[in-house]
């Protein structure tokens, strides 16, 4: 049986990951589970050094002054748990394992369960803002589907102050803070929806919000998707934009239309394309499929039925997306 | 006035994730560092390892209220205030004081000492965050009654997450460290399952980020103003404008929008409902949204003149019921073609 994974998150160092993740060791070992140590940094101080030091420590091998875990030595050890301190190393060149985290990745499939520690800094998908927020970008980095796919993270935090001197590195820190706490929170959210699935619970509780743009050629398709994405933005949430297809249009307004749709798709929106008769009846099991938590549609979807339909297109998609705002546009 | 206090909240989102082992760790520290800390209120939930940290600390005695025959032991604010601690530690910031206490809410008291220039450390849940209420509702099953305003946790210099998996929350549980046996055997049947666990803490690191994303915001905002968004709420009688306003206002944070509440009052129906609009009006205000009262025989008609006059972007209303209120919503959408208009969800438990 595969070993479980779990990750202690940090957005800096001198959070407190390392000792958090060797306190947990060290706890397990009190409670009776057999735990070593695989990898340890070499700054290890303080508490940290402390909790090291009641924990069995599997020597680390040196090759120059680069160090890397002795795989085989804590395999054949076989212990329940083991703690690898700083994930994103890269081992020497000629190495069995170019990257620490593959490392990691064996230990779990011989059966070993694995806790370990990692900062913000170090995930490859994440290199763009940490660069845009530091300034700079890191050479060892682990892949974003390593705590994705890990049984457990957990973030550590602490205040931005440890370290920061003047403000501006404090501001830096706040915003690597806020990366990192965002990326826990997908990375929950997406175990929650998993274990939601596997129990066959249905239920959307608008922990991430989600705002899908219904347009059609008579909206103010550009509006509306401007707002989607500040309003996505703003609750650092996901943006789709559905295009309900009713009938053909002129050649040179469906390339228009196609252009901002493009666009949309190059702002980071998501973009759908359904087609149905009614508008309603196509938005409806779309959005609930998708978990919105907010549908934006235009004043024409009022207008356009209003006289026509006992009752309104907009009367239905609010009756029936109940559990949604509806936000209706200007034309 | 002195300078006010600085603020600092360890953020949960369950009993038992180690809040308070956390504030008490930070006030130790700050403590050996030489500063004059008092403990002004401590829930020990007789959890040895918390308990233990308390060594050293100075405890400000609680006072005892008297109220129907039963004692209640609440912080002695007073006393704090009369003792002037460079820093006061403070644990469960949603508590509701005892009848009879010079403040109803904890987070009065706490408000109290930031005024009087003593720092503060404090904890709190997610789920008695008031914007959130009918999310946590609609997770838990529980309709949480102790809620701290917005704005309050919003003045916090920072929000600390303190993080557990829920998984190694539910084995704490089990072994009877948070609660003692026939408590936890309960809990574990009710609000702590892994989902609403999971559930209440994405909804805990997304709101500890978006309080320190507002902090970088709010200096960036100052050189450049953002696009201003002006949200009003149209208050009625009806129970669903409680959601209504939280909802509402939760997006005017979001987006830092200006925040306006209106209750248009009929004359015809003077007397009609004004204890469950008044008491939605002051709900509004407790959330520091600017609210008004207007006398008009068209409520569609007046909310969206006033709504012109006052350069609204965004008009906010309740879910309709039956008959008149779907009207209204048609005539406030038709009038007010140049806004954008929300309908609100119906947040909650899923029935049936």
């Amino acid at each position: 049986m595969r070993g479980r994974l779990k990750i202690f998150l940090g957005y800096g160092s001198g959070v407190g990951k390392s000792y958090r993740m060797l306190d947990e060791g060290r706890r397990r070992r009190e409670r009776g589970e057999d735990v070593v140590v695989g990898a340890v940094q070499p700054q290890t101080q303080g508490a940290a050094l402390d909790a090291l030091s009641h924990l069995e420590v599997i020597p680390m091998l040196r090759q120059g002054d680069v160090t890397r875990m002795d795989v085989d030595a804590i395999v054949s050890r076989n212990p329940g748990f083991c703690l690898v301190d700083g994930m994103a190393y890269d081992n020497p060149p000629g190495s069995r394992w170019a990257h620490r985290w593959e490392e990691i990745e064996y230990l779990l499939e011989r059966g070993i369960a694995v806790i370990a520690s990692v900062n913000l800094q170090f995930i490859e998908e994440r290199q763009d803002e940490v660069e845009r927020i530091t300034g700079r970008r890191s050479a060892q980095t682990i892949p974003a589907r390593l705590l994705l796919e890990a049984d457990e993270i957990e973030v550590v935090d602490a205040p931005p102050t440890p370290g920061a001197t003047n403000p501006a590195q404090r501001e830096r820190l706040s915003a690597l803070r806020e990366v990192a706490l965002l990326l826990a929170a997908d990375v929950v959210d997406r175990q929650l929806e998993t274990y939601l699935r596997v129990h066959g619970i249905e239920a959307r509780w608008g922990t991430q919000e989600r705002i899908l743009v219904c347009v059609t050629p008579y909206t103010d398709t550009e509006a509306m998707i401007q707002s989607g994405r500040r309003n996505a933005d703003r609750f650092r949430g996901e943006l789709i934009v559905a295009h309900v297809y009713q009938r053909p249009l002129p050649a040179d307004s469906q390339a228009q239309f196609e252009a901002i749709l493009r666009r949309a798709s190059e702002a980071g929106a998501e973009v759908a394309r359904l087609q149905a008769d009614d508008f309603v009846d196509a938005i409806l099991p779309f959005a609930h499929s998708r978990g919105v938590t907010q549908i934006f549609v235009g004043h024409s979807i009022h207008l356009r039925w209003w006289q026509r339909a006992r009752r309104s297109s907009l009367e239905r998609l609010i009756n029936g997306a109940s559990d949604m705002d509806v936000r209706v546009f200007p034309h | 006035m002195p300078k006010r206090g600085k603020f600092m909240i360890f953020l949960g989102y369950a009993a038992g994730v180690g809040k308070t082992y956390a504030m008490l760790e930070a006030a130790q520290r700050l403590r050996l560092q030489g500063n004059d800390v008092v403990v002004g209120y401590f829930e020990p939930h007789d959890r040895p390892g918390t308990t233990a940290l308390m060594e050293g600390l100075t405890l400000v005695p609680r006072v005892v209220r008297e109220y129907r025959g039963r004692r209640f032991e609440e912080m002695d604010t007073e006393a704090i205030l009369a003792r002037r601690p460079a820093l006061c530690v403070v644990d469960e910031l949603a508590h509701t004081n005892a009848p009879g206490s010079p403040r109803a809410k904890r987070w009065q008291d706490v408000e109290q000492l930031l005024d009087q220039g003593i720092d503060v450390l404090t904890t709190l849940n997610i789920q008695h965050l008031e914007s959130l209420n009918d999310q946590v509702w609609a997770i838990s099953h529980v309709r949480v009654r102790e809620t701290v305003p917005d704005w309050v946790v919003s003045q916090a210099s920072e929000v600390l997450m303190v993080d557990l998996t829920p998984r190694a929350l539910l084995h704490r549980l089990e072994r009877g460290v948070v609660y003692p046996p026939e408590k936890a055997a309960r809990a574990l049947e009710h609000f702590f399952r892994e989902s609403t666990l999971g559930g209440l803490r994405e909804l805990a690191l997304r709101q500890a980020a978006h309080v320190t994303e507002s902090r970088q915001e709010l200096v960036a905002a100052v050189k450049s103003p953002a696009a201003n968004d002006r949200i009003l709420i149209h208050i009625s009688a009806d129970p669903s404008a409680a959601m209504l306003i939280r909802r509402g206002k939760r997006v005017a944070d979001h987006l830092h929008a200006q925040c306006f509440a209106v209750y248009i009052s009929a004359p015809s129906d003077q007397f009609a409902s004004t204890a469950a609009v008044e008491k939605h009006l002051a709900f509004a205000r407790n959330l520091q949204i600017d609210t008004r009262t207007i006398a008009g025989d068209d409520a569609a008609a007046t909310l969206v003149e006033f709504a012109r006059q006052h350069r609204i972007t965004q008009i906010f209303l309740a879910r309709p019921g039956r008959g008149g209120a779907a009207k209204l919503v048609n005539r406030i959408v038709r009038l007010a073609h140049d806004m954008q208009v929300t309908i609100v969800a119906q947040r909650g438990p899923r029935t049936g």
